[in-house]
């Protein structure tokens, strides 16, 4: 089974993907320890690319089965819009629902991918490198969905466009002082530098699979304009970067500053139960406590859909899981001294939330604390951080547990404000239930063409480690070492 | 180019209040329906009504005090409390609800996008959102207010201390050059209460009616904790 060393010399013959796994499996590589120095460049370059070029089966399955829930909720977003919001379970004067919660929880998953990304970069990090893109691309997904909810949530959606600052006649601006405009820029802002952050990181990998792509591909043709004459020259490997670390210095910026202003759609509100000063901090912690446990769940998932656990190796998720677990026990001790101090102040109205959450939703607050509980309790055991399957229950749990903490800081608060008078329930309606499906569906969509249009795994990172590292014997065992750039220079 | 607005020479330092005697009302909704039909408040029918859409601006609302059978109901009107410190006014992202400089909360429908979260930060819970669209029958549309817009669905819309009767009573005054009298503005509420119980008129003129109600000791606010300065005077009942 001849395979081609060289790249270059590749057009138009790409092996199949079961002599490149087969190659893998001769290569012997051990789960658990890192990518495989000895593998040849070739290898590498087409295996980190096979998600394009070949589909597997789970893919087709996971990709119509996606593309028809978001049919549904599309039909069922535009009967809304014709008929009014009536047809959401929202009542007076709950006034945001499940649409809210679902905008809060999206914009927290949105938070880990470019978080991690960056901060492992900055930290030089070498394990990091096979998980950066699906870690970024999940940011900038979670992101154009999390956009969407205050779109489907408004009442006059087609005047959405009175939230921009555009100028008019009437020298009408929107108001600066309300906390949604705030929360539009820093949102727009947000998704502007991470999709900057993705393609930044993109470019080298793109002008590979421009030129491993065979010669009369469908794909050739946006691959060469989007790759932007990249060549891998001296110069444009230099400024590739300088633009990255800055990116990644800027997003770790503005990353926690956005989810302070998304908390700050409450908290800066007067109603109890909102209006406290703990708000930005947590919101911060479990964006990104659910945000990793995301990225987890995603590369779990990466690995099976896309057969590429010769990439993303055991170690990557491990160490992923130990970051989830310090942050699981940071969010854990956020949400006990939310609770100490109102229990503690006891004023009527901001204890009658709790009290509240606790005679109507005990299975949901069983669920979240239980979740997290058994989280941290897991996650401490290595067992657990080596085992994909074991991972994958405990991070969807999480995130179970944290869209539920959502509803529950949104529901109970709404349903008894201050005035005793309007206390009511509320329920979501299948069309809010639906669309919310549809936002999940929607979501693995977009991953799942942008796994078919662009390069899912970052090869030119990956080729950078495997060219800066080596294997040190030391006594029996190897050690894996890296030279760093900058101390040599 | 800004075009100018009308020159109500006599007329800007109004602050409009309310006055709400609780030992007058005895909870018979004349005023709810009266504001239904200056308004043109929708009428929303049994089901959506159980669903807890209703639309009146104004409600009352009974608390009941002791056990059966000596059993003791206190009546509430809650209309918008016309807040100085309006803390649904901040919120709002496009600027359909504002401070006008006569102290009202004012509401412009054409400018509201429905992201409601005037409604979330309104304490009193007074605000209505137009869940659908109401039609009304064929000839019943005729009874339509026309000094009143029709609200379309999607929008928020509350009580705003009948400003079409403030409008008409300042134009009046201004044509015979002198500025409003007290009791010359009566909101369709305060007209139709049959116990005199809701009591109307600028707060700054200190010889009027509700001024000097304003000063009664049994007077308190909603809510005055929260700080938001409400136009909405009650007195207190059962002395
Ligand atoms: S009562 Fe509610 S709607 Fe009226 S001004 Fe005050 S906060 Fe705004």
């Amino acid at each position: 089974m001849p395979i081609p060393m060289d790249e270059k010399d590749n057009c138009g013959k790409l092996p199949s993907f079961e002599e490149l796994r087969e190659l893998a499996a001769r290569k012997n590589i051990q789960a658990g320890a890192d990518i495989d120095l000895n593998m040849p460049e070739g290898w590498l370059n087409q295996y980190s690319l096979s998600p394009m070029f070949f589909t597997t089966r789970a893919y087709f399955i996971f990709t119509i089965a996606a593309g028809m829930v978001v049919a549904w909720a599309i039909a069922l977003w535009g009967y809304q819009i014709v008929k009014g919001m009536g047809v959401t379970g929202l009542r007076h004067p709950i006034f945001w629902g499940i649409y809210i919660a679902s905008f809060v929880f999206w914009v927290g998953l949105s938070h880990s991918g470019t978080i991690v990304s960056s901060l492992l970069r900055l930290t030089r990090a070498h394990w990091r490198r096979p998980i950066l893109r699906g870690a970024e691309a999940m940011t900038v997904f979670a992101l154009m969905v999390a956009a969407l909810f205050p779109l489907i949530h408004m009442g006059r959606v087609w005047r959405a466009y009175y939230m921009f600052p555009l100028f008019s006649q009437r020298e009408l601006w929107p108001n600066f002082k309300s906390p949604l405009v705030w929360d539009m820029m820093a949102i727009s802002v947000y998704l502007v530098s991470s999709v900057t952050f993705l393609y930044v990181g993109l470019l080298p990998d793109i002008a590979l699979a421009r030129d491993m792509c065979p010669q009369f591909d469908w794909r050739k043709k946006y691959l060469t304009v989007l790759a932007l004459g990249w060549r891998g020259s001296h110069r444009q490997w230099m400024a590739h970067e300088r633009a990255s670390t800055l990116l990644a210095v800027f997003i770790l910026l503005i990353a926690p500053s956005v989810h302070t202003i998304v908390s700050w759609d409450f908290a800066m509100s007067i109603t109890p139960g909102w209006h406290t000063t703990i708000f930005g901090p947590y919101f911060v912690v479990g964006a990104i406590y659910s945000g990793v446990a995301g990225v987890i769940a995603l590369m779990i998932l990466f690995r099976w859909i896309f057969k590429l656990d010769e990439i993303i190796r055991l170690v990557h998720i491990r160490n992923l899981a130990k970051l989830e677990l310090a942050m699981a026990i940071i969010w854990s001790y956020f949400y006990f001294v939310e609770f100490i101090t109102t229990w503690y102040g006891h004023k009527p109205a901001e204890w009658r939330i709790w009290e509240y959450q606790w005679e109507r939703f005990p299975h949901l607050m069983v669920i979240m604390l239980g979740g997290t509980a058994v989280a941290i309790a897991a996650l401490s055991f290595n067992r657990v951080r080596n085992s994909p399957l074991w991972l994958f229950i405990i991070t969807m749990l999480i995130n179970v547990g944290m869209y539920i903490e959502r509803y529950l800081i949104l529901v109970p608060v709404l349903t008894h404000r201050d005035n005793p008078y309007m206390w009511t329930d509320y329920l979501p309606s299948i069309v809010e239930k639906s669309i919310v499906a549809g936002s999940f569906a929607f979501f693995f969509l977009l991953y799942a063409v942008f796994s078919k249009l662009l390069p899912v795994v970052t090869v030119a990172d990956i080729r950078e480690g495997k060219f800066i590292s080596g294997d040190l014997r030391i006594g029996n065992t190897y050690v894996r070492v890296h030279a760093d750039a900058e101390e040599q220079s | 180019m800004r075009v100018e607005s009308f020159n109500y020479s006599h007329d800007n330092s109004h602050k409009w209040g309310m006055v709400i005697d609780l030992d007058r009302c005895n909870g018979c909704g004349a005023c709810v329906m009266a504001c239904q039909a200056e308004n043109n408040v929708p009428v929303v029918g049994e089901d959506v009504a159980r669903q807890k859409r209703t639309m009146a601006w104004l409600r009352v609302e009974r608390y009941f005090e002791g056990e059966w059978p000596n059993l003791r109901v206190v009546f509430l009107p809650m209309p918008c409390q016309h807040c100085a410190n309006a803390p649904c006014e901040s919120v709002c992202p496009v600027f359909a609800t504002y401070h006008n400089p006569e102290g009202l909360n004012a509401q412009v429908y054409n400018r509201c996008i429905g992201v409601r979260f005037c409604g979330n930060n309104c304490p009193y819970g007074v605000r209505k959102f137009n869940w659908f669209d109401y039609k009304l029958e064929q000839p019943l549309e005729q009874q339509l207010n026309p000094d009143v817009t029709v609200r379309q669905r999607g929008i928020m819309e509350k009580c705003t201390f009948c400003m079409q009767r403030i409008r008409r009573g300042k134009d009046h005054a201004k044509d015979e050059g002198r500025s409003v009298m007290d009791g010359e503005v009566t909101p369709a509420c305060a007209q139709t209460c049959p116990t005199n119980a809701i009591v109307f008129g600028d707060l700054n003129d200190p010889k009027s009616r509700v001024a000097a109600l304003a000063a009664s000791k049994r007077r308190f606010r909603l809510f005055e904790d929260l700080g938001t300065e409400p136009s909405v005077i009650y007195l207190k009942g059962g002395a």
